[in-house]
């Protein structure tokens, strides 16, 4: 964070009334700390996007293309012809407001654009002027307007400046969902290129390496290698992960910050130790790719092809390696695209088999067709028929709160499987207050490729609802561990926390999970995965707690 | 001072001195006959259009916005009407939504406490505003089939009477067949409107977004209440000539009868404008609620396949391209590869170390 920064006590000011001028007439201020960098021309060229160019938004001028007016209002018209979604969002709003104060963006800063309802007006106003007569002849005091260089900046800085998380879409009479008019309208821009950076280059490196940070095979293999060595420090065991094997029985795949950075590494960790209790009890067969080494998909943050041309490894990898089905692991969006999107873009999946759980013999009848189970379905199954040996006890220092990421509650459903393995796992478990969890559930602040430094006054204030929440169980139940399935938020929410509940630190469940279980042959584990001392389990007779 | 609302206001207000001056200059011919049955074609291609319109529109995805728990193990329990699997459960969700207004239900209204604390309050208000309008009007709409058939179906004058069984015992001298009941439903619309209006002009964030056309229905539909309790209780207008008049327009005999006054031909021209006026505007919302892909389809989407229509093959990045990149790391690293080198590692590959993006220090 910018040392010029404002403290919390100064942030949370904010200012819901809208100002004096007209939206329309109000001129667009690209503000520091709001807004992402440009994408890097490279990466958008790598994937073969077009109008790949270096351009600033800070500068007047964005090297835009000479017709770039005709490429969108082209682009418009496909899209409403191609997406009933789009189409009837642009006609049926009525401007109630009642998305007005959903988004927690809009919450958190105050700024009327990002109130979900004027976000969407933001492309209806061009909308009326292009597709409508009424539009047309009424102009501006029917709220119509032709599309502009302002209008477009207007585009770029606000529809970055929405997660995607479609809370506003549960409120709404109607299901206007602001997501997929952000989706259109990223699009839409992205066709004449102006994407984010933090989007771009993920989006790239993902094509070529597998992944969004670009790791290559042999850094994939070393990093896991690496949490190998950690596993057997803590608790004396040596686990064996599978890479690119042939003909084991499940691929596994999950988002590729989780092998990257803390904590989501502890999060990593615990699928390794999971994977290899399984494994040594039951004969459980899973494989990690290199090539298929991305659960997330900035594609979808693109547009709808690039998520198509990204998901696409998924498959292709599970049918390389002639695996049964596939086990997906914690993450958010990536879990919104498997659930409403892959099978659709890049299945039938003839070559794969119904998911059955080796272990308990339970059909995962839910995902029948897609075939990809969440982990927490997986390991819900698991402990539903006592197949785990857990000491929750181990949980015991935690008092876990569970954050439910945007996309799994809203685009697919997932409540109850990770509270229940939550709740399996550990004996201190309390729930935020219900308008901020399922599926009210507050975005992190950072979704949709949005996690980036450069934005960080957009991330903390957006995430400000959330951290409103945690400090509330924080202060009246003492909870320090703020537990997630998503990789974003594993990524995400540390700063929210530093900035706002200083003393709650952030968690995947499969960590949880992991500190609980255990493995044969281990020893005392006298410390969690993070190598912390476990309160009452100090030290008997070693002292092993470096990193 | 708005003059988004001013607008619709002064159209409103033109409109009526339309509508009067035609009378009074006896233009009853295009009030009463003309102009309705325009509106009439109007609204029923103009609504027609509109919902082939949509149709026409591809559904390429399933993406409906999950509201509760989906259908998975059996032990945890399937919110069926929020995470729908079943046609069923989806009508239900849909009956819900398009009887209750249950997502305006949730509505939830943000508050800043003590400068730190944000709190959710339950914000009913528009909820029960929204539902008394529509329902409200609804009850007027049943009520003016009256006008429409002959004999008065019995359905017609049960709900006449439900609606007006509160009676107002206020004794005219002048009275002959006891006391006309008070239509709820009229009033109720009445002040619904206004509540409707009154938030768009109080509530800053909601005065923000609304444009011109947000206030004209209100005015519109205001006139035509206004107009028509005008006429009932106050005007007293003659009923029978009425009815002879609409029942002409229905049976394709129309006739202007002698004995109906001015304000009946602006309130039948209020409801012509409405009617030219819905399908072209957000009242289609009437008809878009149906079509709303993130309410009206199913939840089961990884158990049941969903075709996109237009699904097209995109350049992917094969894993054969990929080997061939990275084989020998990946040999040393001791990752299996489908193909061991035979005599030179393959070096034609275009992603060469300059062409490779930027590479990120941390994303997720």
């Amino acid at each position: 964070m910018a040392e010029e920064f404002p403290k919390p006590e100064e942030l949370i000011q904010i200012e819901h009334r809208p100002p004096k001028t007209d939206w329309m007439e109000t001129p667009i201020n690209i503000r520091k700390g709001m807004y992402c960098y440009a994408s890097n021309p490279k990466s958008v060229e790598y994937v073969g996007l077009p109008n790949a160019r270096p351009w600033n938004p800070l500068e007047d001028d964005w090297h835009l293309p000479e017709n770039w007016q005709q490429i969108i209002h082209e682009g418009f018209k496909e899209r409403l012809e191609r997406f009933r979604s789009f189409k009837i969002f642009m006609d049926i709003c009525v401007r109630c407001g009642a998305c007005a104060d959903k988004c927690h963006y809009f919450i958190g800063t105050g700024d009327p654009k990002n109130m979900p309802v004027l976000r969407a007006e933001l492309l209806r106003s061009v909308y009326r002027n292009d597709f409508t007569r009424a539009g047309k002849i009424l102009g501006k005091i029917n709220g119509a307007r032709p599309m502009s260089l302002d209008v477009l900046k207007e585009w770029w800085y606000y529809l970055f400046q929405c997660s995607e998380c479609r809370r506003c879409s549960v409120f709404c009479p109607y299901g206007i969902d602001t997501a997929e008019i952000t989706i259109m309208g990223r699009e839409l821009l992205n066709l004449i290129g102006l994407n984010i950076d933090w989007i771009a280059t993920p989006v790239a490196n993902c094509y070529r390496t597998g992944n969004h940070l670009g790791i290559q095979p042999h850094a994939f293999k070393d990093m896991l290698d690496f949490f190998v060595d950690d596993i057997e420090e803590i608790t004396g065991v040596r686990v064996e992960p599978q890479f690119n094997k042939k003909g084991a029985d499940i691929l596994f795949i999950t988002p590729s910050g989780d092998v990257f950075a803390d904590p989501g590494t502890y999060t990593a960790m615990g699928y390794m130790m999971l994977f290899h209790f399984l494994q040594e009890k039951y004969g459980f067969d899973i494989t990690w790719s290199t090539y298929a080494s991305e659960g997330g998909n900035f594609g979808f943050f693109t547009s709808h092809e690039t998520m198509k041309r990204l998901n696409s490894k998924m498959y292709a990898e599970a049918k390389r390696l002639g695996v049964k089905w596939i086990l997906g692991g914690e993450c958010g969006h990536m879990w919104r695209v498997i659930n409403q999107y892959m099978d659709t873009m890049n299945g039938p999946t003839d070559f794969l088999e119904e998911p059955v759980s080796p272990i308990t013999g339970t059909k995962f009848e839910n995902a029948k067709s897609t075939k990809m189970v969440h982990i927490t379905e997986f390991t819900a199954d698991l402990i539903k028929h006592g197949k785990l040996d857990l000491d929750p006890s181990r949980n015991d220092h935690l008092k876990v709160t569970y954050h439910d990421s945007c996309n799994p509650s809203r685009g697919m459903g997932l409540f109850d499987e990770p509270r229940y393995v939550i709740q399996n796992v550990c004996n201190h478990f309390y729930e935020m207050p219900a308008n901020t969890i399922r599926e009210n559930t507050f975005c992190c602040g950072s979704g949709t490729g949005l996690n980036a430094g450069q934005n960080m006054e957009l991330r903390l204030t957006g995430g400000l609802p959330r951290a409103n929440a945690v400090k509330y169980v924080h202060e009246k139940y003492g909870v320090n561990m703020l537990s997630c399935v998503c990789a974003i938020d594993r990524a995400a929410l540390p700063a929210l926390m530093e900035y706002w509940v200083p003393e709650v630190d952030v968690t995947g469940v499969h960590e949880l999970v992991a500190n609980a279980l255990n493995l044969e042959g281990q020893n005392d584990r006298p410390t969690d995965l993070r190598g912390e001392d476990l309160p009452g389990r100090e030290v008997d007779s070693e002292e092993e707690t470096d990193e | 001072m708005n003059s988004r609302y001013m607008f619709s206001l002064v159209a409103v207000i033109v409109l009526f001195l339309i509508a009067w001056a035609g009378t009074a200059i006896g233009l009853q011919v295009v009030f009463g006959i003309i102009i309705p049955y325009i509106a009439i074609i109007l609204f029923i291609a103009g609504f027609a259009y509109r919902v082939m319109n949509w149709s026409q529109s591809a559904v390429p995805f399933r993406i409906p916005t999950t509201g509760g728990q989906h259908k998975s193990l059996p032990w945890f329990e399937h919110a069926k009407f929020d995470s729908p699997v079943t046609r069923w459960q989806v009508v239900v969700r849909m009956a819900l939504e398009i009887l209750t207004f249950r997502s305006l239900f949730r509505n939830t209204r943000m508050r800043l406490k003590e400068g730190s604390k944000i709190s959710f309050q339950l914000e009913i208000f528009l909820w029960v505003g929204a539902l008394a309008f529509h329902y409200a009007f609804l009850t007027v709409l049943i009520r003016h089939l009256r006008f429409f058939l002959e004999p008065v179906p019995f359905l017609v004058q049960l709900i006449e009477n439900v609606d007006s069984f509160f009676r107002i015992e206020i004794l005219y001298p002048f009275i002959q067949f006891g006391l006309p009941g008070v239509f709820l439903s009229g009033l109720v619309l009445l002040i619904a409107v206004t509540y409707l209006f009154a938030r768009r002009l109080f509530i800053p964030q909601v005065r923000y977004i609304s444009l011109a056309s947000d206030y004209f229905p209100l005015f519109l539909i205001f006139g035509i209440a206004f107009t028509g309790i005008y006429m009932r209780y106050i005007a007293k207008i003659d009923v029978a000539a009425a009815k002879e008049l609409t029942m002409g327009l229905v049976t394709f005999r129309p006739a202007i009868p002698e004995g109906v006054g001015a304000v009946f031909y602006i309130h039948l021209f209020f409801v012509s404008i409405l009617l030219a006026y819905f399908p072209f505007s957000k009242l289609m919302h009437l008809g878009g609620i149906f079509l709303s892909p993130t309410r009206n389809l199913t939840t089961d989407t990884r158990a049941r396949r969903h075709i996109n229509p237009w699904n097209y093959p995109v350049p992917v990045h094969t894993y054969e391209e990929y080997e061939d990149e990275f084989r020998g790391k990946m040999i040393e690293a001791g990752l299996p590869v489908d193909k061991m080198p035979a005599e030179k590692p393959a070096e034609e590959e275009p992603p060469a170390e300059e062409s490779k993006p930027v590479e990120e220090e941390k994303k997720e």
